[in-house]
């Protein structure tokens, strides 16, 4: 570890709190409905989609209306991307004449897609028309972003509102979420990644002379575009197999710097715009308080681990103060791969400008750690916000059984109903990972896939479910996941842990929507302060987190232990 | 809640607005924009020589020759010309990116890096090894090499091309391109630029 990378490291995280203020009020009001400086150019746009759609913007929808209009839409997106895959041959802009996507990954694809998770058993440029890249994939990653915020906003309001029968609607929330957030910073995004080297084409691919007279086919196409949204919406899914590793979808360490801060904005913005929404401000900046302690806290352990590197190759006569660079970036070098790492686990985002598969052991542990504890470190785009506020609500909860008092959160009863549909959701995490991950670690055809073996084998399936059931992305990518196995136990997995972590969670919404505001009194345990900070990142680690203790103990922890023992496998 | 078949016609009409808008007029109206302020950039940062096209100033590629500086070992691989089913290395293959993705007990990359490094000694490399010369990216290409690497191959690429070592060296001294803003990134040589440097000397 060196000062200057913890410069650089503060730097971007710096920048990306520095931003969240802003763009929290912003949100808060364009989800209000109130005027904006783009209103007068988007409104029009807005009003022309409401009158095709046959939407009437008033009139609001109750938390099972709400469920209901998302499934539809998930349900209407997963039929037409997995059309557009497994169609792409006979869809114009095909330059390099891609056959049509197998059943099973076009499956696996879609569903990946669509829950924002961006897990790709695939290369982009080997597999990808640019017509599935740009109006398959791409729109996704604007609209599966879109729905997590329009599942904030219903879980937010519910804070916001006394006595309600409703929690917005749904089509609103999605139109504007594109509209008036996404689309405009995508665009600007872009050309910021156009200027420092990203390509923006419709070409398929150029044929160089290398100087030695050797022939090189450079892979290109629209991806300064995909790159803006891809990191924005936290979704995480490159138009190149390298994904943010590759040069061209990263060129730089400024690029790098635009990369990480896009992953952060809107997650850390949304945190801002819950508490300005539910007239508390100061529960916004102590969910900033939470994601801020875990996340520092991994970024440190991951650059430590790096930086002390590999001991079986510093005994090569490696430099030991180069620390770790086997699937690592030149340019990124140690600390800008080490927070990049953290964040995009953090975050449920899955881009990657390292290979995780390649981590030292403790290095690759907290990636895999971060998702496990629910990808709330802000989490993905919106599913942050619906999860830091369930971990919140467990938080009073065991607050309440130590004092003995009814557990309240911002003015509302937190009573059984709410925390079993909190464990509900909580637990379908360790449901989709530890019981796939059992299933595959003693079946041959799941195995096959393997590429390293010994205690990283194991780490191979443990992170493959946990990236798919935490709607990540980023992978262990050694492993060959384009299998049938494969392709549908992680299909299944990205929609257990979205479907079934978000519709209890909308439930609770409409619950809490309908309850009336208490006064705080002298009685009422303060959310907003350093004990509640502290009692949340309690909770995190041990409600989120110890349950996979075991599983790790198998897999990275054992292989630390066995490297400094000299065993290779 | 009414009618559930109330969401099905929003849920199809949203979708192919937002693909219309999101998925052909963002990306199409950004090429156009990119094909007029970067026009450069937007075509890949391609670098001609002799008005043909000889690779990308952000892509490295493969050099075999004792006369040029080399990139680091990468991963990237092929289809296999006999077997599709199968793949062979191909280094610095730009329409397949990717990194070894090897754990850090796997026997496979102990034995690579020992041979490599066996390799280096050989070549009269003293000192500890710079970790780039020895390990894969994770793209596979890798554009730049650490400036110890560069200069630790300066003798034998002045050799092989019978010119001063000095030179060479300062050679690659003037193409190390230090950190933005003094700390923030990392000190590097882009390989391909610093070989045309090289080439364009005689």
């Amino acid at each position: 570890m060196t000062l200057s990378g913890w410069l650089q490291i503060g730097l971007i995280l710096g920048l990306a709190a520095l931003t969240a203020r802003p763009l929290g009020l912003y949100m808060a009001r364009v989800f209000s409905g109130e005027r904006t400086f783009l209103t007068p150019a988007l409104s029009p746009i807005e009003r022309l989609f409401y009158r095709l759609t046959g939407v009437s913007p008033e009139r609001e929808q109750g938390w099972l209306a709400y469920t209901l209009a998302m499934l539809a839409f998930s349900a209407a997106g997963f039929a037409s991307l997995y059309a557009i895959l497994r169609l792409q041959a006979f869809l114009p802009l095909n330059p390099q004449g891609f056959d049509n996507v197998p059943p099973d990954l076009a499956f696996n694809t879609a569903i990946s897609f669509l829950t924002n998770t961006n897990w790709q058993a695939y290369g982009g440029e080997t597999t990808m028309s640019h017509f599935s890249q740009m109006a398959g994939l791409a729109v996704h990653n604007f609209l599966s972003a879109a729905t997590g915020i329009a599942l904030a906003l219903a879980v937010t309001r519910a804070f916001a509102r006394a006595s309600a029968a409703t929690l917005g609607n749904f089509w609103v929330d999605l139109t504007r979420a594109t509209l008036y957030v996404l689309l405009p910073i995508s665009l600007l995004l872009a050309i910021a990644f156009l200027a420092t080297g990203a390509p923006q084409t419709l070409a398929g691919s150029v044929e160089a002379t290398t100087l030695e007279g050797a022939k090189q086919t450079i892979a290109l196409g629209p991806m300064a575009s995909q790159e803006a949204i891809k990191q924005l919406g936290t979704n995480g899914g490159g138009f190149l197999n390298a994904n943010s590793a590759h040069p061209f979808e990263n060129p730089s360490a400024v690029a790098n710097l635009l990369q990480v801060w896009s992953m952060l904005a809107v997650s850390l913005g949304l945190l801002i715009m819950f508490g300005r929404m539910v007239g508390a401000e100061k529960q916004g900046w102590a969910f900033l308080k939470v994601v801020g302690v875990l996340l520092i806290a991994g970024v440190a352990v991951i650059y430590w681990s790096e930086s002390a590197g590999n001991p079986l190759l510093t005994q090569l006569g490696l430099d030991p103060a180069n620390g770790n660079m086997e699937g690592k970036e030149l340019r990124f070098g140690l600390a800008l791969s080490s927070l990049f790492a953290a964040v995009t686990t953090g975050l449920s985002c899955g881009a990657v400008n390292a290979m995780h598969d390649s981590l030292t052991p403790l290095g690759g542990l907290v990636p895999m750690f971060l998702i496990q504890l629910g990808e709330v470190l802000p989490g993905g785009v919106g599913s942050g916000l619906y999860g830091l506020v369930v971990f919140a609500i467990l938080s009073v909860f065991v607050a309440g059984l130590m004092v003995g008092r009814t557990p309240e959160f911002l003015g509302k009863k937190i009573e059984s109903r709410e925390i079993k549909l909190s464990m509900l959701a909580v637990l379908i995490l360790p449901l989709a990972i530890l019981g796939f991950s059992a299933v595959a670690a003693v079946l041959p055809a799941a195995l096959s896939s393997l590429a390293n073996s010994g205690p990283h084998g194991l780490s191979e399936i443990l992170y493959a479910y946990t990236s798919s059931a935490g709607n990540n992305g980023s992978a262990f990518a050694g492993l060959s996941a384009n299998t049938p196995w494969w392709n549908i136990t992680t299909a299944l997995a990205m929609a257990l842990g979205r479907f079934g972590y978000v519709v209890p969670v909308v439930a609770i919404a409409g619950s809490i929507a309908a309850k009336k505001k208490a006064m705080a009194s002298a009685g009422t345990f303060p959310t907003d302060g350093g004990l509640f900070v502290g009692l949340v990142v309690g909770v995190i680690l041990i409600v989120g987190g110890l349950q996979f203790f075991p599983a790790l103990a198998l897999g990275p922890i054992v292989e630390h232990v066995l490297m400094l023992a000299g065993k290779t496998f | 809640m009414g009618n559930p078949m109330q969401h099905i016609r929003p849920a199809i009409v949203m979708l192919v607005l937002f693909t219309a808008l999101t998925g052909l007029a963002y990306p199409l109206a950004l090429t156009g924009i990119a094909s007029v302020l970067f026009p450069w950039q937007a075509g890949g940062s391609l670098i001609q020589r002799d008005g043909k096209i000889v690779g990308s100033a952000l892509v490295g590629q493969n050099f075999t020759s004792p006369t040029y500086f080399q990139s680091r070992p990468s991963a990237t691989s092929a289809p296999d010309p006999n077997d599709s089913s199968k793949t062979v290395d191909a280094p610095y293959n730009a329409a397949n990116s990717g990194g070894s993705n090897l754990g850090p007990t796997s026997k496979a990359l102990i034995d690579r890096v020992k041979a490599a490094a066996d390799a280096k000694r050989e070549a009269g490399w003293t000192g500890p090894l710079p970790a780039d010369a020895l390990t894969t990216s994770a793209s596979g290409l890798d554009p730049d090499i650490s400036p110890e690497n560069a200069l630790l191959q300066a003798p034998s690429v002045a050799k092989a091309r019978s010119i001063d070592v000095a030179k060479a060296r300062d050679l690659v001294l003037a193409h190390v391109e230090k950190p933005w803003l003094g700390f923030f990134g990392e000190p590097r040589v882009n390989v391909l630029l610093l070989n045309l440097a090289l080439d364009a000397q005689k």
